[in-house]
């Protein structure tokens, strides 16, 4: 193909790769929201009250990101006007097509009821305080119900503790399907695994731990507000549990290949120690995994100060985001660099300006982060509205 | 809540009625009216019978050689517009040097026993049809059938 | 009577399965071929195969497929010794120009035509996520080039490297085995213009199909048989150091 360097032999329509950066984006993202969610669902169901201040952050979080989710795929196919058909005509054998009403599910009937149900004693007062096109789109938020008695209230809460039951298995759900749409290749044995989902999964829950984190302590920082040591500890903790169980079963996922060796362990070995040895093993193992699993493990063992852990938190933090986003990366590019003839390699082409091209990547990486502002300036996370003395002290318009 | 839902679920419903196309399902989960569509594609090679069906001299050449069960468009091209209305397109001139050594240059992948040589060393520079006819192309060591020269075609 | 909230709830999703019934239609009248008394395969003579390439050019005339990519190739194997882990292998723009001259010396060396398998079990219509690539009722796999979304889920899924994203459509595209001819009753256009006779079309519900008899009383492999593809692209004098 022009201009793409073949090392060895290739199946000529496997040169070019077929998912781009944005098929790796899609995943990350996926992932944070599925974490940020599991990290909601500690304090809601599991009572564990010190990450009570991250919990509407969570939850925020979830939305912003589930929003963006859709529009990497969008722009990577060929015809996006065509995507209703998924909805229309979904191929049940098709993991791909079963998750479009996951994502559907876990957007409608758990995110956003969760949240509505949440935030709705607020949505209420902010449509009675609040003035113009303001008290406009609180009023349209609440549907319609302006009951906030304690009975209301009560039932809004149950209602939402159950939603969060569902919400636990579901958010499983919809970044196992992720999973699953890669590991169920029987075609491509650097996907095609059981351990596939499971993986995918609990790297999705460090990610979104590791996110809510970091994005609490620097909303902490912008507001000029005092870190919450005891809720911050709490989720490091959480953080560094799910990073053991993730680490866990890549490193059996590893010594399973290394083992039986099948007819395709060459030809992947070789890759992961030319063509990936700086995403894989550099970024991903040592510098994201490793790293934040031995300064998490600092902070569990040894008795430091308050600000040497928090220094230690978010350089964990940065790194394992980081590190997930490469085990991405080595899943989605990996997967394509090699032949399925295990003969040759290809090069990954990553265009600059192109509809699929890095700019693209990182400004739908970005466009989150300014929907999570948007949402914390509608829907504030931190205290209860109490009327418009509060809105006055957000400097909004 | 519930209504927001509702309205979802009827919309979702309404529009799956008007969008999803009539012939969907028809033989499987796919557009049934698509195999149709598929199969109307115009033709391009017309196939030796089309050939064969006219050119009856050439024919009877052709199946007495050992290029009998070469078909005449492997050389020739496409033809189905020929076939078709043969004064409207004629078939163009081929480059004989070009043509024959693609099946016919010696390579050690190709089966032994498939006639092949060494294009530069073979014939001194002159070219394939001075001594072969390509619709009977073995040389005979004697006249005889074999070593017919009538052209009907060959360039 | 008075139009509550509950009653409108039950009335609208009747009428909108009215309305779907009422739209339907009638689904088109079936062609004059047959597509039940068929079920359509190749056999390709790996024997025979002396990497001409007109194969790969054939299709490309009669297919329109546009340059760089492929819906047939062919591969040159050379095996040095016993081992059957390391042949070299190349296709030069998939053998369309034929080969250069071979430099290795010693061993076995052959050509291998490739093309998509048809497989009856097919991995690729799996995983399609609206029904837009499928397995015909005669057997072959096409894609609704009108239908197709363009994820490429099909093209990861296929253990052959057969699938490719057509540029100038945007959709998934593939060797479609001459649907258009050989519902006409005619051959493919690769098996039309193999000098050889290294490919030939082969109907294997047809009991008197010399080819199918062929298959039937000779030693035929497909490829990748562990995936359990059912591919109906049979091969005969197939190397086992073939990828």
């Amino acid at each position: 193909m022009n201009g793409i360097p073949v090392e060895g032999f290739m199946y000529p329509n496997e040169i070019e790769l077929q998912w781009s950066v944005l098929i790796v984006l899609y995943p990350f993202l996926t992932g944070l929201v599925a974490g940020a969610f599991i990290l909601a669902s500690l304090e809601r169901v599991f009572r564990v009250e010190a990450v009570k201040p991250t919990y509407r952050l969570a939850l925020l979080t979830a939305l912003a990101f589930l929003l963006i989710a859709p529009l990497p795929l969008q722009l990577h196919l060929g015809h996006p006007e065509r995507s209703l058909e998924m909805y229309l005509t979904p191929h049940t054998s098709s993991a791909m097509a079963m998750f479009g009403f996951v994502y559907l599910w876990y957007l409608m009937a758990v995110l956003v009821l969760e949240i509505w149900l949440d935030y709705r004693r607020d949505i209420v007062i902010l449509s009675q305080s609040t003035t113009g096109v303001k008290r406009l789109f609180y009023k349209a938020l609440t549907l319609g119900s302006s009951n906030i008695s304690d009975r209301a209230l009560a039932i809004d809460h149950k209602t939402g503790w159950i939603i969060t039951v569902i919400g636990i298995p579901s958010a499983f759900l919809l970044h196992g399907y992720v999973g699953f749409i890669f590991g169920s290749v029987k075609a491509n044995p650097w996907w095609s695994s059981p351990l596939m989902p499971v993986v995918f999964l609990f790297s999705a829950m460090v990610s979104g731990i590791a996110a809510v984190m970091l994005v609490y302590m620097f909303l902490c920082k912008a507001r000029r507000e005092p870190i919450d040591m005891a809720c911050v500890d709490t989720v490091a903790k959480y953080l560094f549990y799910a990073f053991l169980i993730d680490f866990t079963l890549e490193l059996l996922d590893l010594i399973h290949r290394i083992y039986e060796a099948d007819e395709s362990f060459r030809s992947l070995d070789f890759m992961v120690h030319t063509k990936l040895y700086l995403p894989h093993i550099v970024i991903q193992i040592l510098l994201g995994t490793l790293t934040p699993i031995v300064l998490l493990g600092i902070t569990q063992v040894v008795r430091l100060s308050d600000m040497k852990r928090r220094l230690l938190y978010m350089t964990a933090g940065c790194l394992t985001l980081i590190g997930i986003f490469a085990m991405r990366w080595n899943v989605v590019i990996g997967g394509q660099l090699f032949s399925k003839s295990f003969l040759g390699y290809t090069t990954y082409k990553l265009r600059l300006i192109d509809r699929e091209g890095l700019l693209v990547a990182i400004v739908l990486t970005v466009l989150p982060f300014f929907i999570l502002w948007a949402l914390i300036k509608l829907l504030p996370p931190w205290e209860d509205v109490k009327g418009e003395h509060l809105m006055t002290a957000y400097g909004d318009d | 809540m519930a209504a927001v839902f509702a309205a979802g679920i009827l919309s979702f419903l309404l529009a799956r009625s008007i969008f999803v196309p009539k012939s969907f399902g028809q033989y499987g989960h796919y557009r049934g009216a698509a195999l149709q569509e598929i199969a109307a594609r115009p033709i391009t090679f017309a196939g030796h019978d089309a050939c064969e069906s006219c050119h009856t001299d050439v024919q009877e050449t052709k199946s007495k050689g050992v290029h009998a069960p070469v078909a005449c468009e492997s050389c020739h091209g496409p033809l189905a517009k020929h076939a078709d209305d043969p004064t409207a397109l004629q078939p163009p001139k081929m480059d004989v040097a070009v043509l024959c050594v693609r099946c016919h240059e010696a390579n050690k992948a190709k089966p032994k026993s498939f006639p092949q040589v060494v294009s530069a060393d073979h014939s001194g520079g002159v070219v394939c049809n001075t001594c072969h006819q390509p619709h009977s192309p073995r040389i005979a060591e004697a006249a005889g059938t074999n070593g017919d020269t009538s052209s009907g075609g060959g360039q | 009577m008075t139009l509550t909230r509950r009653r409108l709830l039950y009335l609208l999703p009747a009428a909108a399965i009215a309305w779907d019934s009422l739209i339907a239609g009638t689904p088109e009248t079936a062609p004059n071929y047959n597509m039940t008394d068929h079920w359509w395969g190749l056999l390709i003579d790996v024997t025979k195969c002396i990497g001409c390439g007109t194969c790969v050019n054939a299709c490309q005339a009669e297919n329109n497929v546009p340059e760089g990519y492929y819906r047939t190739w062919v591969e040159r194997y050379h095996v040095s010794d016993w081992n059957f882990e390391n042949p070299q292998v190349d296709s030069p723009e998939g053998g369309k120009h034929g080969f250069p001259a071979l430099e290795k010396e010693g061993g076995k060396s052959f050509y291998v035509p490739k093309m998509c398998n048809h497989c009856a079990d097919s991995p690729c219509t799996q995983v399609c996520p609206v029904g837009a690539t499928f397995v015909s009722p005669d057997g072959v796999v096409l894609v609704d080039q009108k239908y197709c979304l363009g994820c490429r889920y099909c093209i990861q899924a296929c253990p052959y490297g057969c699938r490719f994203l057509n540029p100038e459509t945007n959709t998934a595209s593939k060797c479609t085995l001459c649907y258009h001819r050989i519902t006409k009753g005619l051959t493919t256009a690769c098996c039309e213009t193999c000098p050889t006779g290294t490919r030939q079309l082969v109907d294997l519900k047809n009991p008197n199909d010399p080819v199918h008899k062929f298959i039937e009383t000779h030693s035929v492999q497909v490829l990748k048989p562990h995936l359990a593809t059912q591919a109906k692209a049979f091969y005969y004098g197939l190397d086992g150091s073939v990828r």
